[in-house]
């Protein structure tokens, strides 16, 4: 069993490690001028998915529950950590941030218990139904929200007026135009801290008692139920922890741009982060992280061809669906498998970690 | 051996990350050069002569997703404009590069900076209102002069010195169309139907209601729907027509609009449909009934069918481009942009040895200076204010015998 554990905890960090380095030398690069204005731009994004990925990969792969209303989350954090930050107009940039993730992880959380406790008593295909209405009614809900700021505090109406403010009042979110005017507070560390931060969450709950309890009602919850692990606490507990997480990138998110519209985060983006869970591996934090990064930032690298400038969304997917293809492969898999030095061997293991750990907590 | 795997894995990302990076650097250091650089530009253009001024210009729209006809109408009509200008052999040249933000602002703001490793010096864009915000603002902290075909929303100017605009703004429209409706006693009663999902529509309606308000028009009923893949509108048109209305107002774009005539006929509603320059393109649809849009009345600034010579060519040429596809004011307005530009660049002294901050202010200090005028397609002796704003004279077409005439 100590054999078990320590092994996890030197997986755990290695995946801080590759974190660690990668911010490190993507810094000393940008401190040698080396790093492309297209590559700086996407450093904060790429954070932000990063976060959303393995937040997502906690429900999807290790609670074991489809959520398609992951972005919901996100927009909850981003709306409301941007009006977080313009209410804090007078304190300086970094404590204004930080607020406004608080905020957002909050908000995030606030609508994991509110879908969860409902939502959380239907399983598989049911589950995702809601979860991925849930993620519609936040779009279509802030898309008629008028947020307004003046001396008084915060104002909201769903009048396509406005509220009424007085002098010097700040409309911040208006409607379908969205937050505009928003401040750039977002920064390539502040995501690494998050990146960090929700490591350590999440890597430390898998590791727990609550982590393996989880993993239980994944693998078989009658049996999980009848040792007396209490299905509704545990499966909030990750539903909500995910929200949190994914509203404190939706934060960063909607700090990073001067304007947020809510339609950014309809049913297409929570895919997307369901593609880049699924791609990096269930279960697989590494996986998660490493998928998120390359993926998102897949498409801006197809700019640089001039040939298929003009169809790179097309390859973008056909690469999806190629990698798909190849690490689903049997034959392909145990031929990769026998030289373990290989590219593929290590997808191979990545998609095989989840199952693997999952192993290695039942010990 | 997992260690091993990890660090190989980790030093693979950053590889594709720095490839990524390096390659963008290689490109934009291969053709052209930057301003003050007389090497020509794309491959299939005339070689300029000894002396000339390359501009680079670069352009930001959706090519790809629901957006992608706006986007591609601004990147085609602006090209047209490119071909023409560095056909002329004039003082400045064009080099023009169309990047694709799929109508999201973080893809505008990737975009625009795949267009910064490009070394540009003017941004013309973006299509669309959200991305064009967000862009705007880096622009602004960069100091790149910024011109959009059609971003219409008045916060992508706000604040910013270097933002302008082709286009009219959104309450600009709903404003002249209230005033247009008083002084010419278009109906008793109005109707309004909008979609409220969407920051054009949204923006246009609400200015209009204010005006009407201030005006003293009758606006007796002001029906919404959510997103333009809604099919069915009776709802809406029914609350119009048990309102009485007999002008309704329609400030949305063709597609959903052309649904809306369809459904209003077949409800036996005849009143006077009004709208904005979205409706512009619906005479153009695949399968549309013309005789639906008979009577239509619209603000647009820019006329397919105008028989002076400058449009007709245009015509000609964007269908060549487009493959038989007859441009819309989209497509205008993008000409007109890449003629400011290069106007306002052949009026600037020096401006060879510029780089683009100066280029921004110069170009700031001539569009705001009062002086300078551009004749295009969709106006004559259009200038800007100093809010980054468009003036010209908003116009109104009616639909007759399937072709726009002055109303």
């Amino acid at each position: 069993m100590k054999r078990t554990l320590s092994k996890t905890s030197i997986n755990g960090f290695i995946n801080y490690g590759i974190v660690i380095a990668a911010f490190l030398i993507l810094q000393l690069l940008m401190a040698q001028g080396m790093i492309s204005n297209t590559l700086k731009s996407l450093l904060v994004p790429v954070c932000c998915y990063i976060v959303m990925a393995i937040s997502l990969n906690l429900t999807v792969g290790i609670l074991g529950e489809l959520s398609l209303g992951h972005a919901g989350f996100m927009s909850l954090g981003a709306f409301s950590g941007i009006v977080a930050a313009m209410a804090m107009q007078e304190f300086s940039p970094v404590p204004r941030l930080i607020a406004a993730i608080l905020v957002g992880s909050i908000a995030g959380a606030l609508g994991g218990v509110l879908v969860g406790v409902p939502v959380l008593r239907l399983q598989g295909d049911y589950l995702a139904i809601v979860t991925l209405a849930f993620g519609e009614i936040i779009r279509n809900i802030i898309v008629v929200l008028y947020v307004g700021l003046d001396q008084k505090g915060i104002h909201i109406t769903t009048n396509s007026a406005g509220p009424a403010l007085e002098e010097g009042g700040i409309m911040v979110i208006k409607g379908p135009m969205g937050a505009v005017g928003v401040p750039k507070l977002a920064s390539f560390t502040a995501g690494f801290v998050l990146i960090l931060i929700t490591l350590f969450v999440v890597q430390n709950l898998v590791n727990s008692r609550a982590g393996r309890a989880i993993m239980a009602l994944r693998d078989n919850r009658i049996a999980a139920e009848s040792v007396g692990i209490h299905v509704t606490k545990y499966k909030l507990m990750a539903f909500v922890i995910s929200a949190a997480l994914a509203g404190a990138a939706g934060a960063l998110f909607g700090l990073n741009y001067s304007s947020t519209v809510s339609s950014k985060f309809g049913f297409n983006t929570s895919i997307l982060i369901l593609v880049f869970v699924v791609l990096g591996g269930l279960g697989s934090i590494r996986g998660s992280i490493i998928s998120a990064a390359l993926l998102y930032i897949l498409p801006e690298m197809l700019r640089g061809f001039e040939f298929i400038t003009k169809a790179r969304m097309l390859i973008y997917a056909v690469i999806l669906i190629a990698v798909m293809l190849t690490i689903n492969n049997p034959a392909l898999k145990s031929l990769l498998e026998e030289r373990d030095l290989s590219l593929g061997g290590l997808l191979g293991k990545l998609k095989n970690g989840g199952r693997a750990k999952k192993g290695g907590a039942g010990q | 051996m997992k260690r091993f795997a990890a660090v190989l894995l980790a030093a693979l990302m950053v590889f594709a990350m720095a490839a990524c990076g390096g390659n963008a650097n290689q490109q934009s250091s291969t053709p052209g050069g930057d301003a003050g650089n007389s090497t020509p530009g794309g491959g299939n253009d005339t070689p300029a002569p000894a002396g000339t001024v390359t501009i680079k210009v670069g352009g930001i729209g959706p090519l790809t997703g629901d957006l992608a006809q706006y986007g591609t109408a601004t990147e085609w009509g602006a090209q047209v404009a490119v071909d023409e200008i560095n056909a002329l052999n004039g003082p400045v040249r064009l080099e023009y590069d169309f990047q694709d933000d799929t109508g999201v602002a973080e893809t505008g703001v990737a975009a625009y900076n795949t267009l910064k490793d490009w070394d540009v010096d003017v941004i013309y864009g973006t299509t669309t209102t959200a991305p064009c915000i967000a862009v705007a603002s880096e622009t602004f902290a960069d100091r790149y002069f910024q011109l959009t075909p059609s971003a219409s929303s008045p916060d992508v100017t706000a604040n910013k010195d270097n933002a302008f605009q082709m286009c009219f703004t959104d309450p600009g429209q709903g404003i002249a169309a209230a005033n247009y409706m008083k002084d010419n006693n278009l109906g008793t009663k109005i109707g309004v139907i909008y979609n409220n999902g969407d920051a054009y529509s949204t923006g246009i309606a609400q200015a209009f209601a204010d005006k009407a308000k201030e005006l003293g028009l009758d606006v007796v009923a002001t029906q919404t729907f959510p997103a333009d893949t809604t099919t069915d509108y009776t709802v809406q048109l029914s609350a119009c027509k048990d309102a009485g209305a007999d002008l309704v107002f329609l400030p949305i774009y063709y597609t959903p609009a052309s649904l809306i005539l369809a459904q209003a006929k077949q409800m036996s509603y005849a009143p006077v449909f009004f709208g904005a320059d979205g409706m512009d393109g619906m005479l153009d649809m695949q399968g549309f009934d013309k005789s639906l849009a008979e009577g239509l009345m619209l603000m647009t600034p820019f006329n397919a069918s105008a028989t002076d010579s400058r449009t007709a060519t245009f015509v000609e040429s964007y269908k060549k481009l487009s493959g038989g596809v007859i441009p819309n004011q989209f497509a205008a307005d993008g000409y007109d942009c890449m003629y400011a530009i290069y106007e306002a660049c052949c009026q600037i002294e020096g401006v060879g040895e510029m780089d683009h901050s100066q280029l921004c202010d110069a170009l700031i200090a001539l569009f705001t200076g009062g002086t300078f005028k551009v004749d295009g397609l969709t106006g004559t002796g259009m200038t800007w204010l100093q809010s980054g704003e468009i003036s010209k004279a908003p116009v109104v077409v009616k639909v007759e015998n399937g072709a726009y005439v002055n109303a």
